[in-house]
């Protein structure tokens, strides 16, 4: 999957989960879900689980405590859907 | 010493969503019952209860759409509405961004939260799914799951808890509020009860055979408090709430005031002497009333108005008796006395503080709302009180001073004693 289609489909998952519009706004591969996008830590599983849902994928828990920033989430993402 | 008056009131009923809507569907003794296919398709004896009808849209007005992402309690919902209007209604604000008050707590009560909730999560257990219930599950089951939600939207600094006391539960937060701003630990108290609707939370009480199945056909003359014809409870749901607030913080904020709240009591019967887990210890019951107007400074005769607990059961005729003996009074001199119930049915953990909130808005409007479904009134019932102390229409009275009791299993009791303030 191209990158810009899995950056797209990673900002449909966290949108509504985001309490800064501005840092959603500029949503960049750098960008960190609690730091950036102000979630609430205890979204993070409602977030894994919308992105097992979405790639038909299951996330395992040392993969999830990684999973901080966009561009985690697509390695990981990445790392599922093509093995 | 510390006057504590309410300031501030919501309700979500099932005949009436927010203080206007219910106020016009006290007076005029509209019921709120319906009859629910899905009770019928659960195979339940008692197909009829009552839901406060809240839409899609009226959600939003409340809860984020991030709040509402997997959100299946409605106790919560209800018990957020109610607790909200009270707060603006008592001209205090709701922002996200507010400072933080460590003078403002909350006492909000219930029986069990998010039922359906609970259900959705052990069906996913029990599928091998624990890791895909989400973060939800835990905030929505939890009995303080209520008080965590208004704490936080209100940004609550002081005591922030939930009470379970069956169907006393909402009389006995208000009394838990009413006393902490008494002993000066807080100003004001968001003070209120909520319970969840639907067969999960009501079929316990089918089981029992304690509502009724009589009025499947009939569902708004199903509930039938204080009635010959009375055959058993209808369930009900929703949430009732009150800002109680110091006489002083209200008067520096020029704030509307409700009633003033002059005590109560709170008490078990301790399952001996006739009480048991489902039924009450009747020295305790009037022990408890007696107390109620002792500790509000009164004489029993200068009560107006009584709102009773009242279920519609066997257990009714009693219920008057224990008033009787509690106030020395009975015939023409006994006060008048209805029951919500027979219009919004028995909201359980919610009844006490939704039937709070009628009480107070009969001593605020100066009216005593209508006793539906009673015009056939048990003859033991008769032969303690005047036919004319139950009112069957809504009758426009001067009132001061009004009663509250609420009574539930484990033989629990509270009783409030409201007045107006002027």
């Amino acid at each position: 999957m191209k990158n810009e289609d899995l950056i797209a489909k990673l900002k449909t998952i966290v949108q509504p989960y985001v309490q800064d519009e501005d840092a959603f706004k500029n949503l960049s591969e750098e960008t960190t879900f609690v730091g950036d996008l102000k979630i609430n830590s205890a979204n993070l599983v409602d977030i894994i689980l919308d992105v097992e849902d979405e790639f038909d994928i299951r996330i395992e828990n040392e993969e999830m405590e990684q999973m901080l920033s966009v561009k985690a989430a697509m390695a990981i993402v990445n790392s599922k859907i093509t093995s | 010493m510390t006057r504590v008056v309410i300031t501030g009131m919501g309700v979500v009923a099932p005949n009436g969503v927010g203080l206007e809507a219910f106020t016009k569907a006290i007076k005029l003794g509209t019921s709120g019952i319906a009859y629910h296919e899905n009770l019928k398709a659960a195979n339940f004896s008692c197909c009829i209860g009552g839901i406060p009808q809240v839409s899609e849209e009226k959600k939003l007005e409340y809860l984020t759409p991030l709040q509402l992402r997997g959100f299946n309690s409605s106790g919560i919902l209800y018990g957020c509405m109610a607790g909200m209007d009270a707060w603006k209604d008592a001209g205090l604000e709701i922002d996200v961004e507010s400072a933080l008050d460590y003078d403002s707590g909350c006492v909000f009560g219930t029986g069990t939260s998010g039922v359906d909730k609970f259900r959705e999560a052990i069906y996913k257990l029990d599928a091998g799914e624990v890791k895909r219930m989400g973060s939800t599950v835990v905030l929505q089951t939890m009995a303080s799951g209520i008080s965590a939600y208004l704490g936080g939207i209100l940004g609550l600094g002081n005591q922030v808890t939930t009470n379970s006391s069956a169907c006393t539960t909402g009389t006995e937060a208000i009394l838990m509020g009413f006393e902490r701003i008494k002993i000066g630990q807080a100003k004001r108290m968001l003070v209120g009860s909520c319970s969840d609707d639907g067969p999960y939370i009501w079929g316990g009480f089918d089981a029992m055979r304690v509502m009724t199945y009589k009025h499947n056909d009939s569902p708004q003359e199903g509930s039938r408090p204080m009635s010959a014809s009375a055959s058993g409870f209808v369930p009900g749901s929703g949430a009732g709430a009150m800002v109680l607030e110091s006489l002083e913080s209200a008067l520096k904020r020029g704030a509307t005031i409700y009633a003033e709240v002059l005590g109560g009591h709170v008490n078990s019967g301790g399952q001996r002497n006739g009480g048991t887990l489902t039924a009450p210890n009747a020295e305790a019951v009037q022990r408890c009333i007696m107390n109620a107007i002792e500790s509000s400074g009164i004489e029993a005769n200068a009560i107006d108005t009584i709102n009773g607990h009242l279920t519609a059961t066997s257990k009714d005729s009693l219920e008057i008796e224990n008033w009787t003996h509690a106030l020395g009074r009975n015939g023409a001199n006994f006060p008048y006395v209805n029951s919500l119930k027979s219009m919004v049915g028995h909201c359980l953990a919610a009844a006490g503080s939704i039937e709070s909130v009628a009480t107070v808005l009969q001593l605020k409007n100066q009216f005593v709302f209508p006793n539906i479904n009673c015009d056939d009134v048990h003859l033991e019932i008769l032969e303690l009180i005047s036919d004319d102390k139950i009112p069957k229409q809504m009758l426009n009275k001067t009132l001061t001073i009004a009663a509250k009791a609420s009574f539930g299993f484990g033989d629990v009791n509270a009783c409030i004693i409201f007045k107006t303030y002027n």
